[in-house]
């Protein structure tokens, strides 16, 4: 019998995981500038920056 | 046994190995800074006070749609891309991002652009927004691209309404100006593409795309180019006279136009060899300045506007 024992589920490679990462980052940045977005709109057209009339 | 090994292996899962540079090559960054620069004119010439900040979030779901719009284009036609050398290198045909993850990341920023521009902006544009997306990519690229040699023609509507969106999203409406910037773009996009098709008939041909060149061929295609060229310069000349654009943007007009006509007659007449293929090489090119240069005029028209009492104020206090 085989010692060695197979992983179990899927391994990335480094650069599956380097690219992953950045990718990840990336997400994270434009999510983070949405927020930002959204934030700085409510201050420019007050709190009630949902609730106004189409 | 082995053989069922064998292809639990091959149907593995795929994992990505796409970097953050293929997915912002999905966006088609050249076509985006060209519409986010006809969006900015739009929006600076509209009358009235707008933020800043509404400015800059107008500005940025305009370039956000864009780029979504460019994403799911290349998700629909990874297949074409690969036979033509101009696209080739695309994340698509490169095996970099397949069809399903290109259509998620443009679905995913469609819906956010057009959201965000609704909510925080005014649904107006949010909505013009979500039909120039619609229209670019249902309408142009899964209905008429592959089935039509007015593929360019219609489908240039999408690359048009950008400064229509920029403009609802800084008045909430709609009037004749952004209409006039919609005509100057619609009428340059067939002269603009049918040049590139012209010295790249073969890649189009290869594809199966049935652009005019292939269709209809060179010389139909040359005249079709001049035709269009002169309605070209004739909308883009038409907003002097009319009283919406002032003297300095005709005049620019009008030698610009100038130039442009120049090239397509040049185009229209050499129709062999290596003069030919310089004639609409030389077209292609001026064509982009030719819009850049004349949207460029009424940008600087309104800063210098906005500048001038200042510096008016400054000279007086100085004298």
């Amino acid at each position: 019998m085989d010692d060695k024992r197979m992983p179990d589920g899927i391994v990335l490679t480094e650069a599956q995981k380097r690219s992953r990462r950045h990718r990840s980052i990336a997400i994270a940045l434009a999510l983070g500038v949405l927020v930002v977005l959204f934030f700085a709109v409510t201050l420019v057209k007050g709190p009630a920056v949902l609730v106004r009339p189409m | 046994m082995s053989v069922v090994d064998h292809n639990a292996i091959e149907l593995g899962p795929r994992i990505s190995e796409a970097e953050v540079g293929d997915y912002i090559a999905l966006l088609k960054p050249r076509v985006m800074s060209l519409v986010t620069f006809t969006a900015l004119v739009g929006l600076v010439i509209a009358p009235g006070h707008f933020h800043p900040v509404l400015a800059f979030t107008s500005i940025l779901c305009i370039a956000v749609g864009a780029g979504a719009s460019g994403a799911l284009n290349m998700a629909y036609e990874g297949d074409i891309d690969a036979l033509m050398s101009r696209t080739a290198n695309r994340p698509i045909p490169r095996g970099r991002i397949t069809p399903p993850e290109a259509t998620a990341f443009g679905i995913t920023l469609a819906f956010f652009s057009v959201m965000t521009l609704g909510i925080l902006v005014n649904w107006v544009a949010g909505g013009l927004l979500a039909f120039t997306i619609f229209f670019y990519v249902v309408i142009y690229t899964m209905l008429l691209k592959r089935w039509t040699a007015q593929n360019i023609v219609i489908g240039g509507a999408a690359g048009a309404l950008p400064p229509v969106v920029a403009w609802a999203a800084a008045t909430g409406s709609l009037s004749m100006e952004p209409i006039l910037l919609f005509l100057i773009i619609f009428f340059w996009t067939p002269p603009h593409f049918w040049a590139l098709a012209l010295f790249r008939s073969d890649d189009y041909a290869r594809a199966g795309v049935p652009m005019l060149p292939v269709v209809a061929g060179p010389d139909a295609t040359r005249l079709q180019i001049l035709l269009y060229t002169v309605v070209l310069v004739a909308v883009a000349f038409a907003p002097w006279p009319l009283g919406y654009f002032d003297a300095v943007y005709g005049v620019t007009s009008l030698v610009l136009g100038a130039g442009m006509l120049a090239l397509a007659i040049n185009v229209y007449r050499r129709r062999e060899g290596v003069a030919a293929t310089r004639a609409t090489r030389k077209l292609f090119a001026f064509s982009i300045l030719y819009l850049f240069a004349l949207f460029a005029t009424l940008l600087l028209e309104v800063v210098v506007r906005a500048v001038a009492p200042a510096i008016g104020a400054v000279a007086s206090a100085i004298g």
